[in-house]
């Protein structure tokens, strides 16, 4: 695949603003880890919030993160570390400039978001189905001081619902990467929006592997899996 | 030297080199965004003015006489939203950090010229919102937000507010992801860090603060729009939400912002006062330090806003002596650039006219944050006219007057023409009298016991508050000369050279106004940077 | 300080025990400020005669930093400054911590802010809107609650204020000094009219006090309205004394240390006691199942207070029960809580020495 290099898009790709291939270079990947310390200063606020309102009232946190669907969450998070080992793989066949493979990965990489995203969307619809969303129709059947309960569930659709936005932004990003991959518009010389797209994919990654143990996990023990 | 009334040959620049609308709002060129900025900045300055005029109008008698309670409070909500999230924040950074950073370290651009555009548009988008909720019938929740009352009672536009504010956020984001990149990976050969003007490292502390900070009120306000519409019970005691942890988001973000508005303010000072003083700015790694030590610090004392709203007393302790620590580092540049002018030759050009009128009105706002910074003095003056004082000696005498002087400064730079000499120090000299004139009776209404955001006020507040409407005015009138004779200055005025105040810094290097490219050829850095004895010395003009 | 006409002054009236010693830190921290901003001001105007730029003239030479002291001056000015302002700090901290702190003996008054107005409820049974009377010499602590959004009780007179949140209680307290008729203000924005949620306190004479205080309102003290809406609620059922029933006891028990199920505990004060009454599973006393209802939307927040110093009313370990402002007040209450009546709280003339008030020296 390699020889599908087309010499003169290489010139194309220095933006005229820099001195050199590497400067370019060096300055996306700066951009992109600083983008990326706002997205965790982003969702520090929520977790902030998590921690506050845990620590204030731990008998509804616990058993309101006992309703959570530990089989369907822990599913997710395995998807989740499959699509960013697909993800990887993606970067790494771009380096060696294997057109075919850099498709290929990043199409499965698309299908296990999807994959992701629609086990969220029937874990969100099973909520709504059992009234374990915030609101007028709110009643949690079963929760520990059920008064609380509610603030559980706020911080669970808001930390997961930002999460998966982040996911839906991705998916289209992907989208867009993969239609630019297969008409060969990178090269082992030039493959910057790849890598940085698999920055930004780990990082959402990473986010989730924060969010499941603290909304699905952290209490289980008090009522054992179910 | 200024040339005499010029033979108008126009030489190519950036101003020149393409013409249209279009050729605007589509450009990647840091300089046009800069004068794009400039442009959107001083109408809701403007806009935020004519709010401020309202109130003082308003307060000219002890009752309500000119407006209802209800826009009342609209007004003044309206002239901190403005303000603050459309004036302060990015005026300096978006106008001239936007068009100096590259300039100063020898770059063409920034690194990312499209997000930079998008930022603007980002910052218009935001800016569409708030005017929206302007035209519709306002917000009343003060510029703070304050939960329950903005989610639960407030009968304005909290969500479209907020969603406003939310948007803007992401401009000041970009923005100071683009200048942290910029100054990391851009800077021209030989340009080391310890080279670097201290306006960079003004704008290099501010930028983090804008990446660290805006996304926290980011999704604290998203967090209050979703509290508003949908009463998720985030901070709404009814669900045994916590309103007093919106304040700590909130001042999280918004105290550090207040360094956001004032560091690159300090950035142009210390240009400024080393300029008209031919000297090296004293101690320059202190005032280059000072500016990430205020950043630093800056996080760490948002609880001083808290003194009274119930936070235990220990954590009040922690955050008043971290606030008597993080006054140490602009306390520390107030002396240098007083220090600056020592055996230094000291040209009162209008410019360095409002960069000492910043260090004067700087010292009162620092100091009296030290008042504020104390429990038990703040117990009494939190949420009075003390406050309101404070915090405008600190934002208009030092970001506002900072942005002036820095307007003026390069002003010759951005558009190549000088302005009236007379004008410009006349109307230094009524922004310095009437700024003072307004605000410094309201440090007595204050210690007084006079309640901010009071509409209605008991008669023995009068004295004062006449003074300060008055002063308003003088104010008002000192504001509004530079925009007549700036703007005459863009046809009328002399043509400017490359380095009409005998600066030092790269940007004077190249031609006024820079050519698209911003030099002809990348420059080599060989010396320490404030080097005046590189400066020919025909062009400093004695004036 | 000056108590000249009101037509011009620069100082509040000063009318409690704090308005001094808020004066002193204040005027300290204004000459200190003075003098920085007119030494800064000094050199910036010397600096700029003195170094004018004349025709002619070459560029000057670097100032060695060195030479002059520059590490000196550096430190010299960090230091000196942080050393005054260190002060400054102290002083600020000792009044906030007796601000804190109110002492054991001060009269409890309650007060519930709603937009517009400030509600108030003195345990004789006494209400008042907008008003507050209060003994001078005496110490009065207020226990602060809102109906609505975030208020902010504030007497400028007495140098202090304090946040007045919904769904929590905050409290702030004062001695007044002074007889007068001083500004109540709401600090903190609270919508339309927040510049018309003010009123006045009166500060009475103990005669005059206890005149003011026997007109009453005829409704019987906030003890007695507690324990009847106790009754009427059902809580008699369960929390019966001793705590042999399905609920805790509640006799001796505010102010009390509170084991809880899951291994931690929490002090019995009127924040625990409300968030167990529209919370009762949020907080689980050791040894008790989780079989209490909750009242969440049966009780007012007048009511809530009126329950909370019933519940203080059945006495304190330590031996002082609250709620006994007026020693010749008697209440059937009184013979069925543990007393171990604290006259010398209760007696206490106005005159009461300030010493022996302000250090609360029954902690």
């Amino acid at each position: 695949m390699a020889s599908q290099v087309v010499p003169h898009e290489e010139v194309v790709t220095l933006k005229h603003h820099f001195a050199n291939d590497e400067q370019q270079l060096d300055a996306s990947t700066i951009g992109m880890w600083v983008f990326l310390v706002t997205e965790i200063m982003f969702f520090g606020g929520l977790f902030l919030a998590y921690f506050a309102y845990r620590q204030a009232y731990p008998a509804a946190f616990a058993s309101a993160s006992n309703k959570t669907n530990l089989w369907l969450g822990a599913a997710n998070t395995t998807v989740l570390i499959c699509s960013s080992l697909t993800m990887a793989m993606a970067v790494h066949s771009a380096s060696l400039g294997k057109r075919t493979l850099l498709v290929l990965f990043l199409i499965l990489t698309l299908i296990l978001g999807g994959v992701f995203l629609g086990v969220k969307a029937y874990e969100y619809h099973d909520k709504w189905v059992h009234h374990e969303v915030p609101g007028a129709h709110f009643d949690c059947e079963g929760c520990d001081d059920a008064g609380h309960a509610p603030l559980f569930f706020s911080l669970y659709f808001g930390m997961t619902g930002l999460h998966a936005t982040h996911m839906l932004v991705g998916f289209v990003i992907l989208s867009i990467i993969i239609v630019q991959a297969s008409r060969g518009k990178f090269t082992a010389k030039w493959y910057t929006p790849v890598e940085m797209f698999g920055l930004y994919w780990h990082f959402v990654d990473i986010v989730w592997i924060f969010l499941f143990p603290l909304l699905y996990l952290i209490d289980r023990s008090h009522t054992g899996l179910k | 030297m200024i040339t005499a009334p010029a033979p108008v040959k126009e030489t190519k620049n950036y101003l020149n080199a393409q013409t249209g609308l279009k050729s605007w709002l589509l450009t990647g060129d840091h300089k046009r965004i800069a004068v794009m900025y400039l442009i959107v900045v001083t109408a809701f300055f403007a806009l935020g003015g004519v709010f401020a005029s309202l109130i003082r109008l308003e307060l000219a008698t002890p009752a309500g006489d000119l407006m209802e309670s209800n826009q009342y409070n609209k007004v003044f909500t309206m002239h901190g939203v403005l303000m603050v999230f459309f004036f302060l924040i990015p005026s300096i950074p978006a106008t001239l950090g936007n068009f100096l950073i590259p300039l100063m370290i020898g770059a063409k651009d920034l690194a990312f010229p499209k997000i930079n555009l998008l930022s603007w548009y980002i910052y218009m988008l935001g800016g569409v919102f708030t005017l929206y909720v302007l035209l519709t019938g306002g917000v009343d929740t003060g510029w703070t937000f304050y939960t329950p009352f903005s989610t639960s009672y407030s009968n304005g536009y909290v969500v479209a507010a907020g969603l406003g504010i939310f948007i803007n956020g992401f401009s000041a984001i970009l923005t100071g992801l683009n200048f942290i990149v910029t100054i990391h990976r851009m800077r021209a050969p030989g340009l080391t860090w310890f080279r670097l003007p201290l306006f960079v490292w003004a704008h290099y502390a501010t930028s983090a603060i804008m990446i660290l900070g805006t996304p926290v009120v980011a999704v604290t306000l998203f967090l209050l729009v979703l509290e508003r519409g949908l009463h998720i019970g985030f901070f709404d005691p009814a669900y045994g939400g916590d309103p007093v942890l919106f304040q700590h988001l909130f001042w999280f973000y918004s105290h550090p912002a207040v360094y956001i508005m004032i560091l690159p303010s300090m950035g142009v000072i210390s240009e400024v006062i080393s300029t008209f003083s031919s000297k090296k700015p004293f101690g320059y790694t202190f005032i280059a330090f000072s500016s990430v030590a205020i950043a630093v610090f800056g996080f760490l004392v948002w609880g001083h806003h808290l003194f009274v709203a119930g936070q235990s007393i220990y954590a009040g302790l922690v955050f008043s002596i971290l606030s008597y620590v993080v006054a140490i580092p602009s306390a520390i540049k107030v002396f240098n650039w007083a220090a600056t002018m020592y055996k230094g030759r000291v040209r009162l050009e209008t410019p360095m006219l409002y960069a000492l009128g910043f260090i004067g009105l700087f010292t009162v706002g620092g100091l009296t944050g030290i008042f504020l910074s104390s429990l038990g003095m703040d117990v009494h003056l939190t949420d009075t006219y003390f406050v309101v004082a404070h915090f405008h000696y600190v934002m208009v005498g030092g970001a506002l007057l900072g942005y002036l002087a820095g307007l003026h400064f390069w002003w010759p730079k951005i558009f190549g023409r000088m302005y009236s000499q007379v004008w410009s120090k006349v109307s230094a000299a009524l922004v310095f009298v009437g700024f003072n004139l307004t605000f410094f009776p309201q440090f007595l209404l204050g210690y007084m016991g006079m309640p901010r955001r009071y509409h209605v006020y008991p008669p023995e507040f009068q004295v004062f508050n006449v003074l300060s409407s008055a002063g308003a005015s003088v104010l008002a009138l000192g504001l509004i000369l530079p925009a007549i004779y700036l703007t005459w200055s863009l046809k009328h005025g002399a043509i400017a050279s490359a380095n009409p105040w005998g600066a030092t810094g790269l940007e004077w290097q190249t031609s006024s106004p820079p050519i698209s490219e911003n030099f002809e050829v990348t420059p080599v850095v060989t010396t320490e940077a404030y080097d005046y004895s590189t400066v020919p010395q025909e062009v400093v003009h004695v004036g | 300080m000056t108590m000249e006409p009101k037509s011009f002054q620069l100082f509040p009236e000063s009318a409690s025990n704090f308005a001094p010693t808020v004066d002193g830190l204040y005027t300290y921290m204004v000459v200190v400020s003075a003098f920085f901003s007119l030494l800064v001001a000094f050199l910036i105007i010397f600096f700029a005669i003195k170094y004018r730029a004349r025709p002619g003239q070459g560029v000057p030479k670097p100032v060695d930093e060195h030479s002059i002291g520059g590490m000196i001056l550096e430190i010299a000015w960090s230091v000196i400054p942080l050393g005054l302002s260190l002060v400054m700090f102290a002083w600020g901290a000792s009044i906030m911590f007796s601000e804190s702190r109110p002492p054991k003996d001060a009269i409890n008054i309650y007060v519930t802010g709603k937009r517009w107005m400030w509600k108030i409820q003195h345990m004789e049974g006494a209400r008042e809107i907008n008003e507050l009377h209060v003994p001078v010499g005496r110490n009065v602590r207020l226990t602060m609650t809102s109906e609505d959004v975030i208020h902010d009780f504030f007497v400028p007179a007495f140098r202090t204020k304090a946040d007045v949140l919904p769904g929590r209680y905050t409290t702030e307290w004062f001695r007044p000094t002074q007889v007068g008729t001083y500004h109540i203000f709401c600090a903190e924005y609270c919508g339309t009219k927040h510049s018309g949620m003010i009123g006045w306190v009166h500060v009475l004479s103990a005669e005059d006090y206890d005149k003011w205080l026997a007109q009453g309102s005829g409704e019987g003290s906030m003890a007695e309205g507690g324990e009847s809406l106790f009754n009427q609620l059902g809580c008699a059922n369960c929390h019966v004394k001793g705590g042999h029933g399905r609920a805790p006891n509640l006799y001796g028990a505010f102010g009390t240390k509170v084991d809880l199920s899951d291994g931690t505990s929490v002090r019995f004060d009127e924040s625990y006691t409300r968030e167990s009454i529209l919370y009762p599973q949020a907080k689980i006393v050791a040894g008790y199942d989780k079989i209490m209802p909750t009242f969440k939307g049966l009780i007012s927040d007048e009511g809530m207070l009126k329950l909370i110093e019933y519940i203080k009313s059945l006495g304190d370990p330590n031996g002082v029960v609250p709620g006994r402002n007026l020693p010749s007040e008697p209440s059937d209450i009184q013979k069925t809580g543990p007393m171990a009546a604290p006259m010398s709280e209760t007696k206490a003339p106005a005159t009461v020495s300030k010493t022996s008030a302000a250090t609360g020296k029954q902690q």
